[in-house]
């Protein structure tokens, strides 16, 4: 009867006595109480800046358009991967085949092209067969009970197999399509190439379904507690494995984006790239142990990650210690998460 | 407020489990508009009636009726739409999600196909609000305290249609102040015509918000009370039954309670379920112990044996202070506990009756020392048959064997340690009454033998037959240690249960 009225109806003005009222007055309390899983993102964007800014004083012309263009330029396939990872991680889960499943549907777009597919088909093919691997662990997964970790460990020796079966070399492709697909869309010194912009229409779909649909609420809820999510009646089953699709889906992305990126498809592509994205993701704040996580924190995740590897270019320096600083930040990152986690669990 | 149409009503609902029957023809109802307990010790076939209320199993028999209506819940989800909600005693909400999200995921409202984040605060706000509670919607729900989640766990319930509202000990966490709170909140739904299951364990909060009681024993109906018509003493001897008439009282051999000295003596000895208790135990002594579920019973048995570590208190064995921080150095000084839970704290079912006993055994051992497998065999048999174990064949898995003789085997483990004091908590819960039987004779023959034992059951008779003297628990404290031979079960049921009533 009364609890009739309290129906979701969506128009009717209920009264609140809480909600605004309470933000005027402690608003740095209610922050907190309401955001406070975003506390590693803002970490992650306050090193980008200190990381940038450091960079400019050290060599002067690091801020240049040009090489913040750069920065997204080369890190397109990065950045589709880890909006994928992303799903995935929040759900608890984790996701180690996307730099092979990356490699196998480069070199297989490469392959088709060059038996004179046409260009859509092979796009289409590529999106299809990253999604296919990605059911495969997804099903593994959820159907089997295989762990994540295995299960797409499995996906990673399926894809590079899989790569190797289709060509053991590089195959270099000539397509107007793929060569449009890195023209750069040129502004005063700053320019951005449809990669790019693919990239980023990712991110941006990866986050309004994260946070506007029922299906991105669910990934939550079951990173948060699969037990409590199945009993408030969520679709767990079905969204355990369409992380992993969707994952997938962005491995045969970032494969499109990456073979349009060098022009050639090559095998041996991406080879711990998996590693790199998954740092990149824990970066910019998502939780390994899952239900907290940001697409638009593993954006810059990314661009941290990118922002290090251009710095150790700068300096000349190897860049095997681009691997060193991202080992050094994802320990400090993770310290950090787990101080935030443990200090949640006390409060609660 | 008695109507004449009940809201909820099964009648004859039975439920088996693979050896057992959980549910034996119970017949229950509910009102609109009353808070109903329901009441029983464990074992009792609470949960399980709980469970086939809400769609968490189907009966195997029985017929249930909502508003007159017959239904069958074939999932929680349909109890659900057909209005009845459950909060569970571990709340299950995400911390991780908003408050608003906590009560409306799964049915969000939505704009354009997007969650309409706005409507849903400003929703969740309107039942919070409705509710009395002040409680920010935006808020992540793991920041909130464990009485706000629970407060959070019932909006979410409510915020659905809600006939029949079951709360699962839904106090056993929350202090004095969270508590008042919460039952403002079930008064005010009980107002609007909800039927509230409320099950706990704490008799006065029972008797503070219920109007209907229902007891349950051993998976029977004992019957349905109004809560004013039923005295606090009566409740409890209908919880605990009585089977008096079924034993006769053991023939203790007198042994003149010669002043020994004690084996361990424990003083002030406090965890987080029993506060300073003080015991001493004697070797060849049997002590009860009997207290209602949630007295402290197991808080002790696990607070002795080093299961649990004291917060406070001193615990001494043959006169030397001793820290037991772990089971395995409680062992090291002869001090073993067997689990009231044998099925996941206590035996491996898959593990045969040799391997079960020579656990414990080759744990004491140590790894490296391993016992051979023929002296192995040889030892499990010997228990086998001294214990008189059935099948009489140590290779067969253990999760085969019936209750009793699951028991036997882990008290032939415990006893292949040989050791010197041996804390039964609910030995012989859930066993038939033969078996009953032979596992106090066993108690007592082992008690002839110089060991000490603490002997917990919920049925008083038990405790008294066992024991020579008998602890007293009530709300985690021991209120009184009396021999048994000075008691008798009506008035030792007066010191388990609270005496507000000054008899007995």
């Amino acid at each position: 009867m009364t609890a009739a009225q309290t129906q979701p109806s969506g128009t009717q003005p209920s009264e609140t006595r809480s909600a605004e009222g309470a933000g005027l007055k402690g608003a740095v309390a209610t922050f907190t109480t309401r955001h406070a899983s975003v506390l590693p993102t803002f970490a992650a964007i306050a090193i980008l800046i200190v990381l940038l800014a450091g960079a400019q004083v050290r060599f002067g012309n690091f801020l240049s358009p040009g090489n913040m263009s750069a920065l997204l330029y080369d890190n397109a396939h990065l950045l589709i991967l880890a909006v994928g990872m992303t799903f995935v991680i929040v759900t608890s889960g984790i996701d180690l085949s996307v730099g092979s499943v990356m490699a196998f549907t480069g070199i297989l777009g490469a392959s088709l092209l060059t038996a004179g597919v046409p260009v859509w088909i092979t796009i289409l093919a590529m999106l299809v067969a990253g999604a296919l691997i990605g059911m495969l662990i997804g099903v593994l997964v959820q159907h089997f009970g295989v762990q994540p970790f295995i299960a797409s460990l499995a996906g990673l020796f399926l894809g590079r197999g899989l790569a190797y079966v289709v060509s053991l070399s590089s195959i270099r492709i000539e397509d107007p399509v793929m060569d449009w697909l890195r023209t750069r869309f040129a502004f005063e010194g700053w320019y951005i190439t449809p990669t790019g912009i693919i990239a980023l229409l990712t991110v941006v779909v990866g986050a309004i379904v994260m946070h506007k649909t029922r299906f991105g609420r669910t990934v939550y809820a079951v990173g948060g507690s699969e037990q409590s999510a199945r009993l408030m009646g969520l679709k767990v089953a079905r969204t355990k494995v369409m992380v992993y699709v969707i994952s997938g889906l962005c491995g045969g992305l970032a494969g499109l984006v990456l073979t349009a990126y060098s022009s050639a498809g090559y095998p041996r592509n991406g080879v711990g790239t998996e590693l790199d994205v998954i740092a990149a993701v824990v970066i910019g704040g998502t939780l390994l142990a899952g239900g907290r996580g940001y697409v638009l924190g593993s954006l810059v995740g990314v661009l941290v990650f990118g922002t290090i590897n251009t710095i150790i270019s700068f300096m000349g320096a190897e860049q095997s210690w681009t691997h060193i600083i991202v080992g050094a930040l994802l320990l400090l990152f993770i310290v950090v998460q787990r101080a935030i986690v443990a200090r949640s669990e006390r409060g609660s | 407020m008695d109507e004449a149409q009940p809201l909820v009503e099964l009648t004859g609902a039975t439920v088996r489990f693979t050896s057992t029957v959980a549910l034996d023809g119970v017949d229950f109802r509910m009102f609109p508009g009353e808070v109903h307990s329901l009441m029983g010790e464990n074992g009792a076939g609470k949960s399980t009636l709980i469970k086939a209320l809400t769609g968490v199993l189907a009966p195997d028999e029985g017929v249930m009726r909502l508003g007159g209506r017959e239904v069958a819940f074939a999932s929680p989800h349909d109890a659900q739409d057909a209005g009845v909600s459950t909060v569970y005693q571990e709340i299950d909400l995400l911390p991780n999600l908003s408050v608003a999200e906590n009560i409306y995921l799964g049915r969000e409202p939505r704009r354009w196909g997007l969650i309409d984040h706005r409507a849903m605060r400003r929703d969740a706000a309107g039942v919070l609000a409705d509710l009395g509670l002040a409680i920010d919607p935006a808020a992540e729900l793991g920041t909130q305290s464990l009485a706000i989640q629970q407060l959070v766990a019932i909006a979410r319930a409510i915020s659905t249609e809600v006939k029949v509202l079951v709360l699962d000990e839904p106090t056993s966490s929350l202090d004095t102040d969270e508590v008042a709170e919460l039952f403002r909140v079930i008064r005010d739904l009980k107002e609007r015509g909800v039927a509230i299951l409320f099950v706990s364990h704490f008799l006065d909060q029972v008797y503070e918000i219920c109007d209907r009681i229902t007891v349950l024993r051993d998976g029977r109906l004992v019957g349905e009370y109004l809560t004013t018509e039923l005295l606090r003493i009566d409740l409890v001897q209908k919880m605990l039954g009585r089977e008096a008439s079924f034993f006769k009282a053991r023939d203790r051999i007198e042994q003149a309670p010669q002043e020994q000295e004690s084996f361990l003596s424990a003083r002030g000895v406090t965890t987080a379920g029993i506060a300073d208790a003080d015991l001493d135990l004697a070797a060849g002594e049997v002590v009860g112990v009997a207290g209602l579920l949630g007295s402290g019973r197991t808080a002790l048995a696990r607070a002795l044996t080093g299961v649990d570590r004291l917060e406070s208190g001193i615990i001494s064995v043959e006169q030397r202070e001793r820290t037991l921080d772990s089971p395995r150095s409680a062992m090291r000084l002869g001090v073993v506990y067997s689990s009231e839970n044998r099925r996941t704290e206590g035996l491996v079912g898959e593990m045969s009756i040799a391997q079960n006993i020579a656990l414990a055994l080759q744990a004491q051992q140590g790894a490296l020392r391993r016992l051979s497998p023929t002296r192995l065999r040889e030892l499990a048999a010997s228990w086998v048959e001294a214990l008189d174990i059935r099948p009489a064949d140590i290779d067969v898995p253990v999760r085969t064997l019936s209750g009793g003789n699951q028991q036997k085997v882990m008290l032939a483990r415990l006893l292949a340690v040989s050791p010197r004091l041996l804390v039964l908590d609910e030995p012989t819960r859930g066993i038939d009454v033969g078996a009953k039987v032979e596992i106090q004779n066993l108690v007592a023959e082992m008690a002839d033998n110089g060991l000490a034992v603490v002997f917990i059951s919920a049925e008083l008779e038990e405790v008294l037959r066992v024991g020579e003297r008998v602890a007293i628990l009530r709300d985690g404290r021991i209120v009184e240690t009396a021999h048994a031979a000075d008691l008798n079960v009506d008035s030792l049921m007066a010191l388990v249960a609270r005496p507000d009533l000054p008899e007995a």
